[in-house]
């Protein structure tokens, strides 16, 4: 039997176990379209905005573990797919991207829609391919995938020009049931004597930290994290992208670290003398003022990608593999020597980091009486017993659900930590929707952000997906600025957003439900209507108190132990 | 410090988009890159001659080899190797002018591989600093124009970079 191109590209997702391509039509797409329209197997989302498919695709595979997938036509289609791309590429999220191209024989004449989608994302991607010919479409659709779910994953764009999935040219098809590549060989596992030298340094450790980034959570690894982190009774940072990777309930886990972890972690960071760093690459967020990061530390890490190793900063065991098989290999080296932990300096050292949470670096004023940020997060964490997924956007408000959302379970906190993409939030809520139809889902926030993809609602209302957004309005740019404040002597430029739309008439107009909320006594009341509003989409319009900041913070040029702290901490309850 | 990076890279379109890019987009300094096909013409062999401390080279090395057309990467920093480059010089060559340029390419043990009434160009051979040497004893009013190839290099000994 013989097949066109493009009934074989959805012959591969289905070999694939594609349920969802994220897309939007266009000319150099419309055989594809054609060929989507009579096939079953693959439902199609049709969005608003493409960089609205890449995010929602990056939502559902956070979500889930599983690529997420996009079909864009050429050209504008495809740049602007790009900002979904460099947000997947910077968080190593597996996505693959179809891109229609112009036919073959116009490439380079700056035919209508032409644009050299493989040269803008080569730098944002983890590679990419421009189809040469039908007879590689099934082989490069296989790699795709292969490259984008393996060692440290990322996007992977498919450029597909339009003569290679006309109807009238077929040929045979089989899926290549493995791929070989002798370029790409990503390691698994450690080498052995290393993970005996972690374990060593582990045991010989009087103030011991693990770090434990998103890697853990890309790695399936939280089980095994748990698993040591416990057997040794150390305490646990986990990064913002490593949020849900060590449960937040548990006594080991002392908060995020970084500009706006908490006070204990940093701290923690400052004085240990053994640094196990799992699946998390030292980033500048992370590590403050690089020349005074933990500077009594004897350093560990475990990364899947050795470009991640002593990139930022110089390691004494450097562990290069997959995280999961190397904790593996940790706990059973643990089991296997009757050494633990000298209990007389690790419960000196707990002393010490409780001493660092008494300071309650969190803490906000809950008697104002205006809705404070933390509280409407802290109050939904608590409504939904800490087990929603929530997608953020970025800025304070993407401070103010790390840190006041408590994750036990991986994959709930799907936030753009290394681009910081705002926009990102409600696509990507979508994206998790499909995933999970049963769950409660929230995207936390701001009036900034949400403006900057919300055309999806649109989408949203034509699939009936339903969630929950708390917009944290503060009419500013709140991170903005709350940086202005510190360091331009509170110059406000360009961060106050002028004439906000009425939310609630906007989501309506797209057919969802809106609520405004301007007082704290209210919050708990609207949370709840929305939440159990399961088949509707609600907008929380929370009128928050306008200059609130996110504390503590390590401000640039700063190091761990040198956090600004609130200054009204003390009048606080 | 310099250093020489060798890689086989997939003769793909675009392979050598993807190293250039890269270094241009993490700040890497490239002297000079050359490349062409080898002997198995699904390969091609990269030369890349590049500038930092041990920790930036160490860098560059993990970048270009995690590039996914990258089939083996090595650098001849530690390694005993051995590296060339050829460069053809156009020069004047005009009365007296021809005789001392005639000596000069002997004593580099080069070629004059095009004459006119006029010119002479020049082939040299050598590790860039022999070029170098040839460049600067060569009266500059008489350099017409001067092409390099770059730096290939290969490891001494029984060390091949092979797939």
């Amino acid at each position: 039997m013989e097949f066109s191109g493009a009934e074989i590209l959805f012959k591969c997702l289905e070999a694939e176990e594609v349920e969802y391509i994220f897309g939007y039509p266009g000319g150099a797409v419309l055989h594809i379209y054609d060929a989507l329209y009579q096939q079953e197997a693959v439902k199609h989302i049709l969005v608003r905005h493409e960089q609205g498919a890449t995010h929602a695709a990056d939502g559902y595979s956070r979500s889930t573990g599983k690529p997420g997938v996009c079909l864009v036509t050429s050209g504008p289609g495809a740049t602007n797919a790009v900002t979904g791309l460099a947000t997947a590429y910077t968080d190593s999220i597996p996505l693959v991207v179809i891109t229609g191209q112009v036919p073959q024989a116009m490439i380079g004449t700056d035919a209508f829609q032409e644009c050299d989608i493989i040269g803008i994302s080569r730098p944002c991607v983890k590679h990419n391919f421009l189809v040469d010919s039908l007879e590689n479409l099934a082989t490069t659709i296989k790699k795709a995938f292969h490259i984008a779910t393996t060692g440290r994953p990322g996007p992977v764009v498919i450029d597909i020009p339009k003569n290679l999935t006309d109807p009238k040219v077929r040929i045979p098809f089989e899926y290549p049931a493995e791929i070989e590549m002798r370029s790409y060989k990503p390691a698994t596992a450690g080498i052995s004597g290393d993970i005996r030298r972690a374990v060593d340094l582990l045991l010989s450790a009087k103030k011991p930290m693990i770090y434990a980034g998103g890697g853990v959570i890309l790695g399936e690894s939280s089980s095994q994290l748990t698993a040591l982190s416990r057997e040794l009774g150390y305490p646990v940072t986990n990064t913002l992208m490593g949020l849900g990777c060590y449960p937040a309930s548990d006594d080991q886990f002392i908060g995020m670290l970084g500009m706006h972890g908490t006070y204990e972690s940093n701290m923690a960071m400052h004085e240990c003398d053994v640094l196990l760093a799992v699946g998390a690459r030292f980033d500048d967020r992370v590590t403050g003022q690089i020349d005074t990061f933990c500077p009594y530390a004897r350093v560990i890490h475990i990364d899947v990608d050795p470009s991640n190793i002593a990139k930022n900063f110089p390691v004494e065991v450097p562990i290069v593999g997959d995280t999961g098989h190397v904790l593996d290999d940790m706990l059973a080296v643990l089991s296997e020597t009757n050494r633990r932990p000298d209990p007389e300096p690790l419960s000196q050292w707990w002393d010490q980091i409780k001493s660092w949470q008494a300071v309650n670096s969190y803490n906000y004023d809950r008697n104002s009486d205006l809705i404070k940020p933390q509280y409407v997060v802290e109050k939904y964490c608590e409504l939904t017993e800490g087990q929603a997924f929530v997608t953020s956007d970025v800025g304070q408000h993407q401070m103010f659900a790390a840190q006041f959302y408590r994750f036990d379970q991986p994959r709930r906190w799907i936030n753009s930590g290394g681009l910081g993409t705002m926009g990102f939030g409600l696509p990507a809520a979508m994206g998790v929707r499909f995933a999970h139809p049963d769950a409660e889902i929230a995207c936390v926030t701001g009036e900034g952000s949400v403006q900057m993809c919300i055309q999806e609602l649109s989408t949203c209302k034509q699939y009936g997906v339903a969630f929950n957004i708390l917009n944290l309005n503060n009419g500013y740019l709140g991170m903005v600025r709350q940086w202005q404040e510190f360091t331009y002597e509170s110059r406000y430029s360009s961060s106050y957003v002028d004439a906000l739309p009425d939310f609630v008439k906007l989501v309506e107009s797209y057919g969802h439900v809106g609520m405004v909320i301007d007082k704290p006594g209210d919050v708990e009341g609207a949370l709840r209507e929305a939440i159990a509003q399961k088949d509707r989409l609600c907008f929380l319009d929370f009128r928050i108190d306008t200059e609130e900041n996110v504390y503590p913070m390590i401000e640039q040029g700063k190091g761990h132990h040198q956090m600004r702290l609130n200054p009204r901490r003390s009048e606080f309850s | 410090m310099r250093h020489i990076i060798s890689l086989l890279i997939e003769n793909e379109s675009g392979a050598l988009s993807r190293v250039a890019g890269l270094y241009s987009a993490r700040g890497y300094n490239i002297e000079s890159l050359t490349v062409a096909p080898t002997d198995d013409p699904s390969l091609s062999r990269m030369t890349i001659v590049t500038y930092g401390n041990d920790t930036v080279v160490e860098q560059i090395a993990k970048q270009t080899d995690k590039l996914i057309d990258v089939v083996r990467l090595v650098t001849y920093t530690e390694t005993p190797h051995v590296e060339r480059e050829l460069m053809m010089v156009k020069l004047r060559a005009v009365g007296s002018q021809r005789e001392e340029a005639t000596r000069l390419v002997a004593i580099f043990r080069g070629k004059i591989v095009d004459v006119t009434d006029s010119t002479y160009v020049v082939e040299v051979t050598g590790d860039s600093g022999k070029i170098d040497a040839f460049l600067a004893a060569v009266p500059s009013e008489q350099i017409l124009e001067v092409v390099r190839s770059g730096v290939v290099g290969i490891a001494r000994g029984e060390s091949a970079l092979k797939v």
